[in-house]
């Protein structure tokens, strides 16, 4: 389990990244907290020539509330986010959501970016993006940043909308709203799993934002009602999901997770 | 009920009996011990690389190493043909015709199967060519399923033998016919038992050279023994055993059993190191150990119980299959007949008949696994009487107490032949009951379900064997065969004790100890005897073949080091005191009988105010001044003892076999709450209550019963070696093959007895591996009783649990049905989809048939070149995200239909695994002008993507296969929105925010 040969570089400014980036034709990958590549190049899934190390680019190592989101950079670790002053008002869902984000250990490695750019269908940073309407920023050599929403930017399992030039500057998560509530849970084999069902909601009034994980091969983000008509909703959701039958768990099981847990996760979040 | 009323604070006189702290511990906690892979290796030592199969069974038509040869660094690679000219098969526990190399040499018959090694400068270079190692397979239908791979039509293995069925034996003992046909009732439940490990941290290491001038083999490996396999490899590279010298190292990260199976690399590092002219080193990773270490044995058990209305069983019947992967690999079938006296468990039935199939699979070959047997054959019979009490309405607890083995039987001669040595099961059921709060957890059940909770208790009672009969194994034979092979019994154990010249002790056990403790039990012992300090006995536990005194028992497995190695220890100690007392009781003028020691002296007698001399002193004397010593003592003080039971005789002609020499007493019981929505198992309260004879070291029984209780809670909740339907291998990493971590681990309620065994020197028994056998049967019984269902299946994923609650799923909205279920893994990836084309069928149809367009929508495809009508190899690398594969690939279009439809197919290989697929393609025109392109595909992959990427494939497919219809489209028209685009466009009229599919 020794990684193929590649050239390794340290850029310290983003600028530097992206021509590294786009210099390299396809055939370089970013390191930021290596959780998922590290692993990936040990066991030879990817020979990359050129592997990227972008902890080092203190422009991209920032948090800040910017236009009514919370912008991360792309060289900001996951733990450092989750002991963001005042996450849990500002941006509760995703307060919620990290806790089940592997394990502490990883979370002091793992970027939030990175976690956006691999798109695992499973990962909870994706599926909050997705389920709260966030914005990723992507800078190539040439032209404006592009600021794509979630909701396009992922696209199926492992893959987004990213070009092979363009480096992943920032996630834009944004800031909660008023009379909303938000609710995340997660149904795993063991806690930091990847999640077999992982739902994520934003509640106002009648009507709610449901995020699910772990499903399809993307997070998918749905509105429906809160109160009538909830049942049938989260059924017809369920169904159009196209869940899978995999080694821990059956297609049937995920979407009787997505109407059970779905209903308790936002019938216990309304007043009654 | 005497230890009922023992006193719990007894505090021992001397160091046996004490919680004393590991010495191990202290250079383990500081990062200093000593594991295989910090072995000093000699100079010019190369790093070895193994290639591996990723077919599930397929014949090896050609191994080409050229382009490997030509890498940086790589020295040589051994093959199939090199094992052919060096070595020979293993030799196998039946007699039929089939070979087992340590290197496939014509046919690979799992994944991971090793097929070359590469030997290099280092292990980067190696691992570069593995995949220029170009081997060319012929794939033949595989045999995964354990009952299927046992019927007349399936895939055969091993064609010599005819039949994937390799032994099949019958047992009969009592009158079980008369039993049943006596019976108020018959209660039968047909299980099975999946394939797991008691996976260590610490994979296999090799370090192999060999001798030119003396033809010899020199290996350090992290072999735990039974040294018998040092035959057995010895055997294979074909030399005298003095000729394989093996040692191992004195720390160990684990092993469970599994080091067991390390040997066959022993074997196949030596002919490396041999092919290299060098010595070599390989250290197994994660995805070779989980795909191709060696695991438990999945068993299929059919159990049916003849009972009374009072629920008393009168006799059992067993049909057992047991799924041992793709090779009889030594000591298999162990794994039946390691627990082959022993299938009554802890109950008083008389009359047994057993029918007992090995079948052999596409599987990893399996081993040694801690609990060896005992979980097989417990989940099997402690569910029957669970499910006993749940068909007669009758307490599960009330239908153990009516079998238990009275008290007043012991030592008691079950059926099958095992001489259950000492014990009082009754008494320990109802300690247990006390001072586990039964009662309590009744309530809590009571309460729960008053609710309506899913509260379920469980219970088990079982007999831990330890000290294996080495002769057991041979009960596969008939009386017969084994007549003429001779008999094979007994369990020698091995201790040497020394005194050096300044009345230091030095202890060695032949025992390879894995983590358990040994050190620390032999020291205790030793001061003991000699009355030294503790801390002046020091304990070697290395072992040489060429150096240290060993026998076929060595090694560390059947929990034998309390009962039998401490014992030879506490002989070869007394043999070293008598010889001490001889030598000062001249000086002391006493009568050797009469001398005592104690605190570091040498008494006169029992009063410590008595004349004594320093035990250094006397000591001393046999080093220093020899020619003081008494007449007939030979001076030096060096003493070896070999132990070996007279209880564990060979099977006889009835099959009565007595397995194993002890027989401790394991009842737990659990409380389990079960989530009605995720079907998620939380365990309340576990209580384990342990009976292994005299107990030598409280904290150390209380460590094996934690990490065994942990594994048992894996094996019941967790986890599974999973395999596709065509052979692959899906659980190759830490995130596939799940185990408990801390976090899913409670605290059990550990409970102690002691009943010492009359069999051993001191009275202990094993107590290693109890939980393994008795917590997987124990949670599944608190399910079924959760539940109040006997169709539960291990491992009691929520998924499954969930299953069996029930899922009463609303209708899908039309629209939205699911295609067929695929069939799940690496094989059976299918979906259909469609893309629409602006170009008319006619042209669509002609453009794929051109090379060009092919080269353009295939991804990554690279040097498309013509071998036959509509036939192409190319090179391709495909990939999502950041995972990239590249394959050297054949595709082919056929079932032409201009300009209707048409079938294209790719098949590939790469260092990173196989890979097929095949789309069947319509094409429909359109109002517009253009075509709708619809296609179902339907593909498989093998290999390590499989084994590590399982939770992915489905969807790794889907974007795969679409990109070659985007990019025909794009190729068709230019311009036109991307198909994601598109998709994404049309799904978020559909579902809102998101992405989706329909």
């Amino acid at each position: 389990m020794k990684p193929a040969a590649f050239d390794y570089a340290r850029p310290a400014t983003r600028r530097e990244a992206i021509e590294l980036l786009a210099g390299a034709q396809g055939e370089a990958r970013v390191l930021a907290g290596g959780q998922s590549l590290m692993a990936v190049l040990n066991m030879r899934l990817a020979e990359p020539a050129l592997v990227i190390d972008i902890t080092g680019i203190d422009e991209l190592h920032y948090i800040e509330e910017r236009d009514g989101a919370l912008c991360v950079g792309a060289a900001t670790r996951q733990a450092e986010l989750a002991a963001h002053p005042g996450l849990a008002e500002r941006v509760p869902l995703v307060a919620q959501a990290l806790p089940w984000v592997g394990h502490f250990q990883t979370r002091n490695r793992g970027t939030v970016c990175g976690s956006v750019a691999h798109a695992d269908p499973s990962a909870e940073l994706p599926l909050c993006l997705a389920t709260l309407g966030g914005e990723v920023v992507l800078e190539g050599r040439r032209g404006r940043p592009r600021v794509v929403p979630a909701a396009s930017f992922f696209q199926g399992v492992l893959t987004t909308d990213r070009a092979p030039g363009e480096l992943i500057t920032e996630v834009r998560f944004p800031l909660a709203q008023a009379q909303t509530q938000y609710r995340f849970t997660e149904v795993a084999m063991r806690h930091g799993d990847f999640a077999i069902v992982a739902l994520a909601a934003a509640i106002r009034g009648e009507q709610v934002d449901l995020g699910v994980g772990g499903v399809a091969d993307r997070p998918v983000v749905r509105t429906l009602p809160a109160g009538d008509g909830l049942d049938e909703a989260l059924n017809e959701f369920a169904w159009a999901l196209g869940a899978e039958d995999d080694a821990h768990a059956t297609a049937a099981y995920r979407r009787t997770l997505v109407r059970e847990l779905g209903r308790q996760l936002i019938t216990e979040a309304r007043p009654c | 009920m005497e230890a009922l009323e023992q006193p719990a604070a007894a505090a021992p006189q001397g160091e046996v009996g004490r919680s004393r702290e590991r010495v191990e511990d202290d250079a383990l906690l500081r990062g200093a011990g000593r594991y295989g892979d910090d072995l000093a290796v000699p100079p010019g030592t190369l790093h070895a690389a193994v290639l591996r199969s990723p077919h599930a069974h397929a014949d090896i038509r050609s191994v080409d190493v050229t382009r490997a040869l030509a890498v940086s660094g790589v020295h040589t690679v051994l093959t199939g043909e090199d094992v052919r000219n060096w070595a020979a098969p293993f030799p196998v526990g039946v007699r039929e015709p089939m070979e087992h190399w340590c290197l496939a040499v014509d046919r690979v018959r799992y994944v991971g199967e090793p097929v070359a090694v590469v030997v290099a400068e280092d292990r980067y270079a190696a691992e570069d060519a593995l995949g220029l190692v170009d081997v060319d397979y012929g794939l033949l239908s595989p045999a995964v399923d354990a009952e299927a791979a046992a019927a007349p039509e399936a895939a055969v293995l091993h064609e010599g033998v005819g039949s994937n069925v390799v032994s099949e034996r019958h047992f009969h003992y009592g009158e079980p016919e008369d039993a049943f046909a006596a019976a108020d009732h018959h209660v039968s439940l047909k299980v099975r038992y999946p394939r797991n490990s008691c996976t260590p941290i610490e994979c296999y290491v090799v370090l192999a050279s060999y001798d030119v001038a003396a033809g010899a083999y020199d290996v350090s490996a992290n072999f735990q023994g039974p040294f018998a396999l040092h035959s057995v490899m010895a055997r294979a590279l074909q030399v005298p055993a003095p000729r394989l010298r093996l040692r191992t190292p004195a720390d160990s990260g684990g092993s469970f059993g599994i080091k067991q199976g390390v040997f066959p690399y022993v074997v196949l590092m030596a002919l490396a190191a041999r092919k290299a002219g060098a010595p070599v080193k390989w250290v197994e990773d994660r995805l070779e150990h989980l795909q191709a270490a060696s695991s438990a044995t999945n068993r299929v058990s059919t159990i049916e119980a003849a009972v009374t209305a009072e629920g008393r069983v009168t006799a059992l019947r067993y049909d057992q299959l047991d799924d041992c992967g793709a090779y009889l690999r030594a000591p298999e079938p162990a794994t039946f007949y390691r627990m082959h006296g022993t299938l009554t468990g802890a109950y008083d039935i008389r009359h047994l008949a057993v029918r007992n199939r090995v079948v052999l699979t596409n599987k990893t070959p399996t081993g040694l696994n801690r609990g060896f047997g005992g979980p097989q054959v417990y989940y099997a019979l402690e569910r029957l009487m669970q499910h006993i009490a749940a068909t007669l309405g009758l307490d599960p607890l009330t239908v153990i107490r009516r079998n238990l083995v009275p008290p007043e039987a012991f030592p008691y001669r079950a059926p099958a032949g095992s001489l259950l040595d000492s014990g009082d099961y009754p008494a320990a059921v109802e300690l247990a009951e006390r001072d586990g709060g039964l009662a309590e957890l009744r309530e809590r059940r009571d309460a729960a379900r008053r609710e309506g909770r899913y509260y379920g208790i469980g219970f088990c009672a079982a007999v831990e064997p330890s000290i294996s009969n080495m002769g057991y194994i041979t009960t596969v034979m008939t009386p017969e065969e084994r007549r003429k092979a001779g008999p094979k019994n007994g369990a020698v154990s091995t201790a040497t004790v020394s005194v050096d010249p300044l009345g230091a002790v030095s202890v060695h056990v032949s025992s390879t100890p894995q983590g358990q403790g040994h050190r620390t039990v032999a020291a205790q012992v030793v001061a003991d005897v000699l009355g030294v300090p503790f801390e002046s006995v020091t304990v070697n536990v290395e072992l040489d073949t060429q150096k240290d005194a060993w026998s076929i028992a060595s090694g560390n497995y059947s929990s034998r080091f309390s009962g039998a190695v401490a014992g030879a220890v506490h002989k070869a100690a007394t043999r070293v005191r008598d010889r001490l007392a001889g030598i000062a009781a001249g000086p002391l003028g006493v009568a050797p009988e009469t001398v005592r020691f104690a605190g570091g002296r040498v008494h006169a007698g029992a009063d410590d105010g008595s004349a004594s001399m320093s035990f250094h002193r006397v000591a001393g004397a046999v080093h220093w001044a020899p020619g003081t010593l008494p007449e007939g003592e030979p001076g030096g003080l060096r003493e070896t003892a070999f132990w070996t039971p007279p209880e564990l005789a060979a099977p006889d002609e009835g099959d009565h076999i007595n397995s194993s020499l002890c027989y401790g007493f394991v009842f737990d019981y659990c409380g389990v709450e079960i989530d009605p929505v995720t079907g998620a198992v939380r365990i309340d309260r576990y209580v384990t209550l342990h009976d292994p004879g005299r107990i030598l070291n409280p904290q150390l029984v209380d460590g094996q019963v934690r990490g065994g209780f942990a594994q048992g809670l894996g094996a019941a909740l967790m986890e599974e070696f999973a395999y596709g339907d065509d052979g692959s291998f899906l659980a190759g990493t830490l995130a596939d093959y799940l185990i408990p971590t801390s976090m899913e681990v409670p605290e059990p309620v550990i409970l102690h007895m002691e009943t010492p065994s009359p069999f051993t020197p001191l009275g202990a028994k094993g107590v290693g591996e109890g939980n393994n056998m008795s917590t997987p049967v124990c949670i599944a019984n608190a399910v079924a009783d959760a539940l109040g269902r006997a169709d539960i299946e291990l491992p009691l994923t929520p998924a499954r649990v969930r299953g069996v609650i029930g899922i009463d799923e609303p209708e899908p909205p039309a629209g939205l049905e699911p295609a067929a279920a695929p069939r799940g893994g690496g094989s059976g990836l299918r979906a259909s989809d469609s893309v629409t084309m602006p170009a008319p069928p006619e042209t669509v149809f002609h453009r794929m048939l051109e090379p060009a367009t092919l080269a353009a929508i295939i991804p990554g495809c690279h040097e498309l070149e013509a071998t036959g009508e509509n036939a192409y190899r190319a090179d391709v690398t495909v990939g999502v995200g950041m995972i990239r594969a590249r394959y050297e690939a054949r595709i082919t279009l056929s079932e032409l239909d201009p300009p209707h439809s048409l079938r294209l197919s790719g098949v590939g290989e790469s260092a990173m695994g196989s890979a097929e697929g095949s789309a069947r393609v319509r094409l429909t025109a359109l109002d517009d002008g253009g075509t709708r392109l619809d296609y179902d595909y339907e593909a498989a992959v093998g290999g390590k993507v499989a084994a590590v990427g399982a939770r992915m494939l489905q969807g790794a497919a889907r974007v795969i296969i679409g990109q070659i219809f985007t990019r025909l489209a794009a190729e068709l028209g230019g311009g036109q929105p991307s198909w994601w685009r598109r998709l994404a466009d049309r799904l978020r009229g559909l579902v809102g925010r998101g992405g989706g599919r329909s």
